[in-house]
């Protein structure tokens, strides 16, 4: 009994993943999401995975990190090389998971020594952390193109690919925060001492989260590369770490679906603005002071929304149906 | 059969010294009492047991099933592993979480999937969190917490706060547990109820148990043994009996003057 209902509920959600998929799509291929609007929904579905994978370590971690753009640009510049090399979706899949792992591993690494920092010093550490990433990408000429950056990069993203990311990077999340690791994970953020004292390896937690956490930034890099054709070591600076950063708190720390819905509202804002040029930096800006002011727990605090809105909201129109 | 060793067990903080030359000895299922003034270094002997403070000098032994492991030097959470639970002196539970998940959070020592299991709800995944569910309802329901499972912990009243601690701490699946102050800020009603729920769950865990306490009418009620400690300095060890009319006790207490008088 349960069980059917567990199932008929994850078809519907199946199929509410597909109609937001197919609709789009249909939407593209009749070209009323012209070029300009497409290139927004990349950038709306590339700022979901960042802030997603940021509002893991910070969010649900606890772990205030400012170097978020510096494991992006890891994943950017790897998929990059690596599809101007081998031009192909083959090379593009490699791209994207080389990419994701060489940011894992530069996670690791940069993690292990600086998460025993707290607060504040954990942030100035990854903020340098990031601006190292940026300055060798600027230094290795031979590889890199320095500070010019790689251009005419291969496109293979398209709404498909991004669509498969973003959905499978969120439901791995979400999965994983609803496990005793995650778990482990949410309970450093709320009291260090007592997590370690009931039998969890704090250290490793923190490092896992912000492993897993700079593993999705590395994808979302590389399908930037591949969306955008030209990437150069500027665009991944303090300032993309901070956006990133904006789009978390303003969309709640701790929860997912807030990040999703401030990475839309702000795409959808600034895109907005595109006629007022002079004075878009500030409204945007407002908006933002604005929206802390009233809400300073970001849009959704660290609740959720899902998928069942759509159930509660269906069940509500078939009463007027006259149906249950 | 002896449970804990503890040996001249010696902390410094710089200059000061909180413990020096610390000896105790827990017994397999013993309820011990550790008592002393404000700042005598009760709590820094809790955090000396659990790794919460590395000890300057000395030892600490915990024998489990004839298996000897060497305490000190431990991170917290592996001494926790090898059988250690506690509870805080200012409650410290996970505040904005709810009281089922500060349960579940606990027994996380004890899960056996992986992350790959996690990530993708493999079988392991939806077996282990079924157990871990049942076995944090059952323990909610033995503290009565269980109608408040979706609470979040910070809005318990204060006594549901200190026994969800203990729950807390028993989701571990300790052999020795530590209750750090847990009548402080208790009326007389909730005291004697705490007493006869610490009493009972020795017997049902089969735990032994070391409790820091000011409120001696729970002491003296339930602690088979008590150590003294005075300025980092044990001062005295005994039954209740014993300890309540030592003399350099009743000094450490209230002054050399009321004992001479």
């Amino acid at each position: 009994m349960v069980r059917d209902k567990l199932n008929s509920q994850l078809v519907k959600r199946i199929i509410l993943l597909l109609l937001a998929y197919v609709i789009i799509q249909l939407l593209i291929a009749v070209n009323i999401i012209n070029d300009y609007l497409q290139a927004t929904l990349v950038t709306i579905c590339i700022n979901i995975i960042l802030a997603v994978s940021l509002n893991l370590i910070t969010g649900f971690t606890g772990q205030f990190s400012l170097g978020h753009a510096g494991f992006m640009s890891i994943g950017a510049y790897t998929c990059a090389i690596i599809t101007m090399k081998m031009p192909t979706l083959g090379g593009f899949v490699l791209g994207v998971v080389m990419g994701a792992i060489m940011a894992a591993v530069v996670g690791f690494i940069v993690g292990l020594p600086t998460l025993r920092l707290r607060g504040d010093y954990l942030a100035i550490a990854t903020l340098g952390m990031s601006e190292i990433i940026r300055i060798v990408f600027t230094n290795l000429d031979s590889i890199t193109n320095g500070a010019a950056g790689l251009n005419g990069i291969p496109r293979f993203v398209n709404w498909t690919w991004l669509y498969i990311f973003v959905v499978g990077i969120i439901l791995l999340i979400r999965n994983f925060l609803k496990s005793s690791h995650g778990r482990a994970c949410i309970a450093i953020r709320e009291d260090e001492v007592a997590a370690e004292a009931m039998g969890i390896n704090t250290t490793k937690y923190k490092v896992l989260a912000f492993i897993i956490g700079a593993f999705c930034a590395g994808i979302g890099g590389a399908l930037y590369s591949s969306y955008f054709y030209y990437i150069k070591p500027d665009l991944f600076g303090f300032l993309k770490s901070v956006d990133i950063l904006v789009i978390v708190v303003l969309g709640g720390l701790g929860s997912i679906s807030g990040s999703v819905l401030a990475a839309i509202l702000l795409a959808v804002v600034s895109t907005y603005f595109q006629s007022f040029p002079e004075i878009r930096m500030i409204l945007y800006a407002l908006i933002l002071i604005i929206i802390m002011i009233f809400r300073p727990q970001g849009l959704l605090g660290s609740k959720e929304i899902s998928l069942s809105v759509f159930n509660r909201a269906s069940k509500f129109f078939a009463f007027g149906k006259g149906e249950k | 059969m002896q449970l804990l060793a503890v040996e001249k067990l010696t902390k410094s903080f710089g200059g000061l010294t909180a413990v020096l030359n610390l000896n105790i000895e827990l017994k397999q299922g013993e309820l011990i009492g550790l008592i002393g003034p404000n700042g005598a270094g009760k709590t820094t002997v809790f955090n000396l047991l659990t790794g919460v403070y590395a000890p300057t000098s000395g030892s600490i032994t915990f024998c489990k099933n004839d298996e000897k492991v060497e305490l000190h030097g431990l991170k917290p959470h592996k001494i926790c592993k090898s059988g250690l639970a506690r509870t805080f002196q200012n409650i410290r539970l996970f505040k904005d979480l709810t009281v089922f998940d500060n349960v579940r959070i606990a027994m996380h020592k004890n899960v056996k999937y992986g992350l790959l299991s996690s990530f993708l709800r493999l079988p392991s995944y939806r077996r282990e969190e079924k157990e871990i569910a049942d076995a944090s309802m059952e323990l909610l329901r033995i503290f009565e917490l269980d109608g408040k499972k979706d609470e979040y912990a910070k809005n318990l009243p204060y006594g549901e706060q200190r026994h969800l601690e203990i729950a807390r701490a028993l989701a571990t699946n300790p052999d020795l547990l530590l209750l750090d102050e847990p009548a402080a800020g208790m009326n007389p009603a909730e005291t004697a109820r705490l007493t006869e729920l610490i009493k009972w769950i020795r017997e049902k865990f089969n735990l032994t148990i070391l409790l820091i306490e000011h409120d001696m009418s729970l002491v003296m009620k339930i602690c088979e043994r008590i150590y003294v400690l005075d300025y980092g300095i044990l001062i005295a060890e005994g039954t209740p009996d014993e300890i309540r009319s030592n003399k350099r006790v009743i000094e450490a207490y209230l002054g050399e003057d009321v004992s001479n008088a």
